[in-house]
């Protein structure tokens, strides 16, 4: 035990700064690392801006084509089932758009959730140390796959295989038909591309969930393997509600992505808008719309031109309100213990 | 090793029953030897308290009890540890779902489940696949009876027992563990993350406890295991230095170790 402070060494050689200009390197260090930090700030707010300014004058646009006020301008972009706002007669209804995105994302979740929570309980509950080591990265390597070679795994492997499913599910039912008498399924599918995504989106919401059950306290888990509770049993009826809040914010974060996805609806999903929910269709999603629009040679200002945002804050908004939920729900499991 | 004097047996005329017995256990975590060469009686409807310095090895000992450490790897047992009367069994060659099936655990800090206050003592039936209200019921009052919870919480059992006071968690836990009618209840320092007055009524719940169930405590306080146990092994270095009735290990210690440590020498 130290029986009085140590004194100051006198020895060391000390080249202090004078004062004035420490104070002045420390301004100048603060400045750029405040400037680093803003800059992603700045940049989202500029984006939010451009995205409100360029809706307005696409409403500003149709308002004048059709010859109406901004409610009713409002009325059909939120109600109208047809979206064509490159050929005449323009119409702007979002709901094709809106439900191209629901369907795929809705078939990319029956995926990704089941999947993902099931392979979280078990590289938190169940793999051996080794196990885990193995697969977790893999999981990451599945997460840094180009979105692109995914859409075309989509096209290309996923909805031929779906085909052959659907031709032998009929021939087995009522066989003896021509081959040409069955229904088939399209090229262009949100099925396809929607379980893709289903795809990508798992590694996150299995990386997610397992943080989420690994953030639960040990002596909880004890608690319930004292009580002679299987693995199995404490995974599920006490990990799972103790990390619930956690898990859900997995979920709607893994949903977010898929929202946001673009390549391998663009690729695999088809490029015409169109409302329907049924996932055996091909159809446009919001972010597979902007992109086939932009892909062509847009005058600025052209009515395509403005659509491109309408869609765009559509699709921000979408994606806002789920990141902003998932990030309530993770803070409130934190909050938990 | 001392063994425990008759006068406890005479006073309180009836026969002692061992309920467990630890014979020669070694323990190593890791390959390192964390318990040496163990013998221990654990009497029925006893309280038996485990005392000693940080790092002794007596929550490793009590944590054996239950099988525990199975849940790590690399963890190993050496010897035996019988459970029992009549037909003992070596709980280290039986399955440790069904040892922790018979031997409930009370842990330091408070651990309800996240689930309702009924939720929490049906765990342990459900667990087992006993869904049938009727019992459930009737499991989960006398439960919270023993634990002299049942008044204070009867009226709101479907509140989560998370949103009890610290020493109603306790309470709860205890209750918990006693749900499932287990033949030892092991208790792992259970007051040391609780204030005084709810650590008096935990200590008076165990007092009580005792004619029901056979109880094994750890506990740093020395106050505590002269007023609630029967019986004390004191640890040093994981071994067990000296075992005896509880007085006997107060007032009148046979090795100088145990003598330096009740005296607060060192500790």
């Amino acid at each position: 035990m130290l029986e009085q402070p140590l004194p100051y060494s006198t020895k060391l050689p000390v080249a202090l700064p004078s004062r004035q200009v420490r104070v002045w390197r420390e301004r100048i260090i603060a400045g750029i690392l405040f400037l680093a930090a803003i800059s992603s700030v700045v940049t989202t707010l500029v984006i939010i801006y451009i995205l409100f300014a360029e809706t307005v004058i696409f409403f500003e646009k149709v308002m004048e084509i059709h010859q109406e006020s901004l409610f009713e301008a409002l009325v059909e972009f939120f109600t109208s089932t047809d979206w064509s706002p490159l050929i005449e007669p323009i119409s702007i209804g979002i709901l094709p758009l809106l439900s191209g995105t629901f369907t795929t994302c809705f078939v990319a979740s029956c995926v990704a959730i089941p999947l993902g929570t099931i392979a979280a309980i078990y590289l938190s509950e169940f793999a051996p140390a080794k196990a885990r080591e193995l697969l977790k990265p893999i999981l990451e390597i599945l997460a840094g796959i180009p979105t692109v070679v995914y859409g075309y795994f989509a096209l290309l492997v996923v909805t031929p295989f779906l085909q052959k499913i659907i031709l032998g599910v009929q021939q087995f039912f009522s066989p003896g038909k021509e081959p040409w008498e069955y229904y088939e399924l399209p090229g262009f599918n949100m099925l396809g591309a929607g379980i893709v995504v289903g795809l990508m989106v798992l590694p996150y919401v299995t990386s997610l969930t397992e943080d989420a059950l690994q953030a639960v306290p040990v002596q909880l888990r004890e608690g319930s393997y004292a009580m002679g509770a299987t693995r199995l049993q404490t995974a599920i009826k006490v990990l799972m509600p103790a990390a619930a809040s956690g898990i859900v914010a997995a979920y709607i974060l893994g949903l977010s992505r898929a929202i946001g996805e673009t390549m391998i609806v663009s690729v695999a999903a088809g490029l015409q808008p169109k409302f329907t929910f049924n996932p055996l269709e091909g159809a446009s999603t919001t972010t597979a719309f902007i992109v086939s629009v932009s892909l062509g040679d847009l005058p600025h200002g052209s009515l395509e031109y403005q659509s491109i945002f309408a869609a765009g804050i559509m699709l921000f908004f979408a994606t806002l309100i789920l990141n902003v939920a998932g990030y309530f729900f993770s803070r409130r499991y934190r909050e938990v213990y | 090793m001392v063994k425990p004097t008759d006068s406890v047996v005479a006073t309180e005329n009836e026969p002692l029953k061992k309920m467990a017995q630890v014979r020669n256990l070694n323990f190593y975590y890791s390959g390192k030897l964390a318990l040496k060469n163990i013998n221990l009686p654990v009497y029925e409807k006893k309280v038996t308290a485990l005392i000693g310095p940080s790092g002794c090895g007596k929550t490793t000992l009590l944590r054996s009890f239950n099988r525990m450490h199975d849940l790590y790897p690399g963890n190993r047992y050496e010897g035996e540890i019988w459970l029992g009367d009549e037909n003992p069994r070596n709980l280290l060659q039986m399955d440790p779902i069904e040892v922790r099936m018979q031997i409930g655990m009370v842990f330091q800090k408070p651990n309800p489940f996240p689930k309702s206050i009924y939720e929490n003592i049906a765990y342990g039936l459900r667990v087992r696949g006993i869904n049938n209200r009727a019992i459930l019921d009737e499991v989960v009052e006398r439960s919270l009876r023993s634990a002299a919870l049942w008044d204070e919480v009867k009226d709101r059992l479907k509140e989560p027992g998370t949103a009890l006071s610290g020493g109603q968690q306790q309470r709860l836990c205890i209750a918990r563990a006693l749900a499932t009618d287990p033949a030892i209840i092991l208790f792992d320092e259970p007051t040391s993350a609780l204030d005084p007055i709810a650590t008096v009524s935990i200590e008076n719940l165990i007092v009580e406890l005792k004619d029901q169930v056979t109880i094994l405590i750890v506990t740093h306080n020395m106050q505590q295991a002269i007023r609630i146990s029967q019986f004390t092994a004191f640890m040093y270095l994981g071994e067990i230095v000296e075992y005896n009735d509880t007085m006997s290990i107060f007032t009148k210690p046979v090795e100088q170790k145990t003598a330096d440590y009740v005296s607060g020498r060192f500790g």
